[in-house]
């Protein structure tokens, strides 16, 4: 169980860091300073960041910037990168066309 | 921790999330919120097409769907200090057959007579509307206060603001248990043994609510159903109004970032299961029939590339219409649940009528159909 008030108060107020302007999810247009942010209004986990910001739900659906995502939340709420949980991949594991997806030999219809 | 509270409301979903909030900004702050899972809007919150809709809707559903979309709406990026992407440009039902214009005839006479501003419009109007749709389609209702939203940023929205009114949230809180105490609701049990007590409990669990109701010897009669979306790669602005069909074969709009959100099934969704719900893994066949569908309404999309598929969890109440309800066997204990994949789009209204609820209040619109209690045997 998670308190979400009292994790608040443990991580403390945000205060500017000179990187915050990194572009971290180079899709989305997501800086490190917005990440930050989010994690400072509760959104404490890797899906909630991802549903607010769009950070990792791009073209590249977070295979570039999913790592980083889970320093800097690491980093924010102190504690080990392994401790926070990795989005989960969904299908197709590469963008595909429409017309390329519909053509798969299932058509009720021919 | 202080473990007990004015109100606790079971389920972090958007329905949770909006009660909330509805009670902070009104004075009641000693609100505390349990989510099973270990993220704000897990289940069908954050899994469904975004639909900001009144057209299509049950009679029963109506009054709240509209009283939403006329006062609640229009003003909730501003309420929330988030963009909750509210888009209010229409909603075509679309028809391929006459048997399908048909049934768009009645659900349209049925709207009307529940004071829906929502027509008929033919194939030539249906192209003046949307110049991308198929030339197969032959007709469509047209209900021009229809719309969209963002649903994830809108939940976590409402979320974000209560915790800024003093609200408390628990994650990775799943509840085991209701117990009434001197015949009233009092206490909500965790798996793990923690006990919260509270003067008023809200059943917002999407189905998971029914064990939880049952436990205080209330039986919601609702079952689950799985149900799919895909996301397309940013496409170039092309239309803004919302898309459903009469043969219910796919829905969905593009949103306000460029990408499409559409809901699809493949038929087998009646019988699907999963030996762990929370799995929440999509049928390999249904990304495929999906597309084949969308391209059945919208030829242009026919290069876009899909970048993401999911599913989610449906309640869907045993007549259709949710469960908002006051329980009088167990005093203090409203339900909130059953929104048979409508919740969204309704859930400001809903809030706010939780809210006024839980205040004793008459809410704003009349919600007496929605009772738990209003099956009688069929025979």
């Amino acid at each position: 169980m998670i308190d979400i008030q009292e994790r608040l108060r443990q991580i403390g107020p945000l205060d500017g860091a000179p990187d915050d302007d990194l572009l971290v999810c180079r899709c989305e247009e997501i800086t490190k300073g917005e990440i930050r942010r989010a994690i400072h209004q509760g959104m404490f986990t890797i899906e909630e960041l991802r549903r607010y910001l769009r950070c990792g739900m791009g073209l590249c659906q977070g295979q570039t910037c999913g790592r980083l995502v889970r320093n800097i939340v690491a980093a924010e709420l102190g504690v080990s990168p392994t401790e926070i949980t990795s989005a989960t991949a969904r299908a197709p594991m590469r963008p595909i066309e429409m017309a390329v997806l519909a053509d798969d030999g299932g058509a009720a219809h021919g | 921790m202080d473990k007990t509270a004015d109100v606790i409301i079971v389920g972090g979903g958007i329905v949770g999330c909006a009660a909330a909030y509805y009670l902070a900004k009104r004075g009641i702050s000693r609100v505390t919120v349990l989510e099973a899972a270990k993220s704000i809007g897990n289940g069908g919150s954050s899994r469904n097409g975004g639909g900001v809709r009144q057209s299509g809707r049950d009679t029963r559903e109506l009054p709240y769907a509209m009283y939403g979309i006329r006062h609640l709406w229009p003003a909730l990026s501003e309420e929330l200090g988030v963009d909750v992407g509210y888009v209010q440009k229409g909603n075509l039902r679309l028809g391929k057959t006459p048997a399908h214009l048909n049934k768009l005839k009645t659900l349209t006479e049925n709207a009307r007579s529940a004071g829906l501003d929502v027509r008929m419009v033919d194939a030539k109007e249906v192209q003046a509307i949307c110049p991308y749709l198929s030339e197969d389609v032959i007709g469509a209702s047209w209900c021009p206060t229809d719309g969209h939203a963002d649903p994830l940023v809108t939940t976590l929205g409402f979320y974000k603001r209560s915790l800024e009114l003093g609200v408390r949230f628990y994650t990775d809180a799943p509840v085991k248990t209701l117990r009434k105490i001197k015949g009233k609701i009092r206490e909500v049990i965790l798996k793990d043994g923690t006990v919260f007590e509270g003067g008023t409990v809200i059943l917002a669990a999407g189905y998971e609510s029914r064990f939880l109701a049952r436990t205080v010897g209330v039986d919601v009669p609702m079952s689950r159903l799985i149900d799919e979306c895909l996301v397309t790669e940013a496409q170039p602005p092309m239309f803004d109004i919302m898309l459903g069909t009469a043969g219910a074969d796919f829905y969905g709009h593009q949103t306000v970032h460029g990408s499409f959100v559409f809901g699809s099934d493949c038929g087998y969704e009646e019988v699907t299961d999963m030996e762990d719900p929370s799995q929440l893994a999509t049928n390999s066949m249904t990304l495929s029939a999906s597309c084949r569908a969308i391209m059945g309404y919208v030829p242009a999309l026919r290069d876009a590339k899909i970048v993401r598929s999911w599913c989610g969890w449906l309640d869907n109440a045993f007549d259709g219409v949710p469960f908002i309800s006051r329980v009088d066997e167990v005093p203090g204990l409203i339900l909130a649940c059953g929104f048979t994949g409508h919740g969204f789009g309704t859930a400001p209204a809903v809030g706010l009528i939780l809210s006024q609820l839980v205040a004793g209040e008459e809410p704003v619109v009349d919600i007496s159909a929605l009772r738990y209690d209003r099956f009688t045997p069929i025979r």
